[in-house]
């Protein structure tokens, strides 16, 4: 452990360590890890030189964990306690899952669906969690320490619960998350930093699961989402099932008519789930074969000794996907509403995502905008580049080149239950976070002294068609005959998309707050016992983890007061001053100590007596960004 | 906070007219968030990114409200301490009424026929009543100082806003 350096006054402090910081795109069908080196932003490989990491955990017989290549290995001749394309699972229900005509054995869960596995049940959260620990291995190989936090990509479009379920995978997997970031703007962070992108920027981001669109304004180094819509249930996945789809058609395993042919042919036995993994195996494979070719053979054998053998065109494969790609344009049509642009009015075209390799999917984006769309960075790579860049931004390793700031929107609508089950939005979609926003609302019962307060996520009318996210009781108001209460509800959503609504009745006080947890993620008691059984006894004794943690954010505080006095110690006097000094002296002394109380009340000294001084710069901040610029000196 | 006791004309530099160099607004409010954004304090003290976290939702809020012309005239008229709801219930026309109920029937029409040309009129003809409205909000706020008679325009304004979304969703639900 490194002893604390005071320096002199007016001297700079010892420029902190780089922090390793690292970006993690969390695909469906592969997953990376990238980290900026030297400041330059590198996909990190594993041993064998891959990059991509199959998105896929098997649970072996003899107990083994197997993740990425080996496990896709596994998929065919295993496939009930192998898991691929999980992330579609992050966040779902029961009825969410099935939609997706796999063969797995799934559980209902209270939130989220679980996967009957040899190895027992297994929660989506805990097989994203495999392949986390796989990435973080391998950062900390490449990159030679631990990890001080991580960046992880998720689609626009995923809602609360799915984000949550990402954090929840993070933490079981030992990694800190510094920020959850949307996938189509980590594409333009890459591009805007890399290839010098400007203007309004169009990310187009067809995962293997997902589909994303975001619009951003890229200008001096501050990219502003403008705004971002799509579909979490649309990605190549699709692509391959309707190839399924068409081949069980073809060779009359199902009747033609048969609305759902997966489904009544696994029903009907006809199919054996390995079977249905192997014709998507091959579906995916034929696919990708119609990039470049025009026609090639479906072939497939199957466990009755059997196969399948069939010609595919490009143009059958187009026939049997145009709905799909039609939803894109769609989703597409409405986000440059949103963002009140016109295709005409995009300055760049970004393709992201390996299913945006697809013929018809690049001529149905360049047939709608009217020019040839970008893909100059490899779409597989382009979001972990992008995740990389902003982590080290977020770790505090902004260099000289660095100055550069993201401005992130919120994609879903929040908002409140009100009477008869209809939905109150208070933050609107495609709002610029930090944002908070305040209505008022009233009781509708004479001497009403409690109001429910029910938080939804969700663009519908209807609260039963919108997630709900947190459920709060406002107690104690007053009686008062109905409509009389002023009651204010006010939602903030931090930088980080973190959600906290507060209700307050007006005239008496009271209130009523909580910070949005989704209930249907894992509970902090499923995480602590999940953690607890991967690091079987770490043993480590309660008080020294206390004082451990204390010493961290008394380092921490130091470190940023210190840095404060030299950028702008001007702006206290020299007593002022001098209160600062000898807090900060106390803070080290207690350092020092072995008491983590005392460590703990010298921080919170530290802090308090340093508010004015945050004040002071923030509007220092404020007057330099700001005065000296009038209406009439520009021109 | 400087950023508190200041009106969102005064924040950024501007004039307190309805009429606004939405350029400058933009350049302006791009420089503050950029100075204030808690993603430039990550290394600093809870309180110093509670400040930021604070004077970034202000510099948002101030830039969401300037840059729309209908909120940025609506909240001209709160400065001058008319609420817009207020004015808009009493001050509705009949003619504007009748208006808004032959375009109601016309969405319905087209929407239940599935005519694409007769929305895409619909959507010509509230765009140029959207353009008349907000041309006289300018003179009513700018030259005439009326912020009354400003304040039930508004509330047209925002019914006109509403019903021109109704009609872009109907054209994409034909899509």
């Amino acid at each position: 452990m490194a002893l604390l350096q005071i320096s002199e006054p007016g001297m700079s402090p010892e420029p902190h360590q780089r922090r390793l910081a690292v970006g993690i795109d969390l695909g469906t069908t592969n997953s990376l890890v990238a980290a900026v080196r030297s400041s330059i932003p590198e996909v990190l490989e594993d041993e064998h030189r891959h990059a991509l990491l199959p998105s896929v955990v098997s649970y072996c017989d003899d107990g083994r964990i197997a993740v990425g290549a080996e496990a896709a290995a596994r998929a065919i001749a295993d496939p009930d306690n192998t898991i691929v394309s999980v992330k579609r699972f992050m966040g779902r229900g029961l009825e969410d899952a099935r939609r997706y005509r796999t063969a797995y054995r799934f559980i209902d869960a209270p939130g989220m669906v679980r996967l009957q596995t040899r190895a027992g049940d297994k929660s989506p959260v805990e097989v994203s969690a495999e392949i986390l620990k796989v990435l973080r291995r391998r950062a900390e190989m490449t990159l030679g320490g631990e990890l001080y936090g991580s960046v992880i990509t998720v689609p626009a479009y995923f809602d609360d619960a799915q984000r949550q379920a990402t954090k929840d995978a993070a933490r079981l997997a030992g990694l800190e998350v510094l920020r959850l970031l949307n996938e189509p703007t980590a594409a333009a962070i890459a591009y805007g930093l890399d290839n010098g992108v400007e203007g309004r920027v169009v990310v187009f981001d067809l995962g293997g699961g997902t589909f994303d669109v975001s619009v951003l304004h890229l200008s001096r180094g501050v990219f502003e989402v403008v705004a971002t819509g799509g579909d979490s249930a649309l990605g190549g996945d699709d692509f391959d099932r309707r190839i399924v789809e068409w081949a069980l058609r073809e060779t009359g395993l199902v009747s033609v008519k048969e609305p759902d042919p997966i489904g009544s042919a696994l029903a009907a036995g006809v199919l054996s789930s390995a079977d249905l993994r192997a014709m998507t195996v091959e579906a995916r494979r034929a696919k990708e074969a119609l990039s470049e070719a025009t026609l090639t053979t479906f072939s497939c054998p199957l466990s009755d000794a059997s196969a399948v053998r069939l010609p595919l065109a490009r143009e059958r494969l187009d026939a049997l996907t145009a709905d799909l790609v039609a939803r894109t344009i769609t989703v597409v049509r409405r986000t440059l509403r949103d963002a009140r642009i016109d295709a005409a009015d995009a300055g760049a075209v970004v393709l992201v995502g390996g299913a945006t390799r697809t013929p018809a999917v690049r001529a149905a984006v360049a047939s709608f905008f009217g020019r040839t769309p970008l893909s100059d960075i490899d779409p597989d790579r382009v979001v972990a580049i992008g995740a990389a860049m902003q982590a080290n931004l977020l770790a505090g390793n902004r260099g000289e080149g660095d100055d550069w700031l993201l401005l992130d929107v919120i994609p879903l609508s929040l908002g409140l239950e009100t009477m008869g089950g209809l939905v109150e939005k208070i933050v609107p979609r495609n709002s610029t976070i930090p944002v908070a926003r305040a209505q008022e609302f009233t009781t509708f019962r004479d001497g009403q002294t409690a109001l429910a307060i029910h938080v939804v996520q969700g663009e519908r009318e209807l609260v039963s068609d919108c997630r709900s996210l947190a459920r709060f009781e406002l107690r104690g108001i007053p009686p008062m005959s109905a409509g009389a209460a002023r009651i204010r509800v006010s939602f903030q959503v931090d930088a980080d998309g973190l959600l906290s609504v507060t209700a307050c009745e007006q005239a008496s006080g009271v209130k009523a707050a909580v910070t949005v947890r989704p209930s249907y993620g894992l509970s902090d008691d499923e995480i602590a016992n999940m953690l607890q059984q991967s690091f079987l006894s770490a043993g480590a004794d309660r008080d020294a983890r206390a004082l451990r943690e204390q010493q961290v954010e008394a380092d921490r505080l130091f470190e940023a007061t210190r840095a404060a006095l030299v950028a702008d110690g001007e702006l206290l006097s020299e007593a002022e001053r001098s209160v600062v000094e000898s807090l900060l002296a106390r803070v080290v002394e207690a350092r020092g100590g072995t008491d983590a109380d005392t460590v703990r009340q010298a921080v919170d000294a530290l802090a308090r007596g340093t508010e004015h001084f945050a004040a002071r710069r923030m509007d220092r901040a404020i007057s330099r960004a700001l005065s000296g610029r009038r209406i009439d000196q520009i021109d | 906070m400087l950023l508190l006791d200041k009106n969102y004309f005064d924040l950024f530099n501007l004039p307190r007219t309805f009429a606004i160099d939405e350029q400058f607004l933009e350049q302006q409010y791009r420089d503050l968030v950029a100075a204030v954004h808690p993603d430039r304090f990550v290394t600093d003290s809870p309180e110093q990114r509670r400040l930021a976290m604070q004077a970034a939702t202000l510099a948002n809020e101030a830039w969401r409200c300037l840059r729309d012309p209908c909120s940025r005239a609506a909240y001209l008229c709160r400065l001058e301490g008319i609420s817009v709801d207020n004015a808009a219930r009493a001050g509705a026309s009949a003619e504007f009424l009748t208006e808004q109920m032959e375009w109601r029937e016309a969405l319905d029409e087209a929407r239940l026929a599935a005519r694409r040309p007769d929305l895409q009129a619909l959507q010509v003809e509230v765009a140029e009543a959207r353009r008349r409205a907000l041309s006289t909000v300018t003179e009513l706020i700018d030259t005439r100082a009326d912020f009354e008679a400003a304040a039930s325009l508004v509330g047209q304004l925002m019914y006109i806003e509403r019903f021109s979304e109704q009609v872009d969703e109907a054209l994409d639900d034909l899509s």
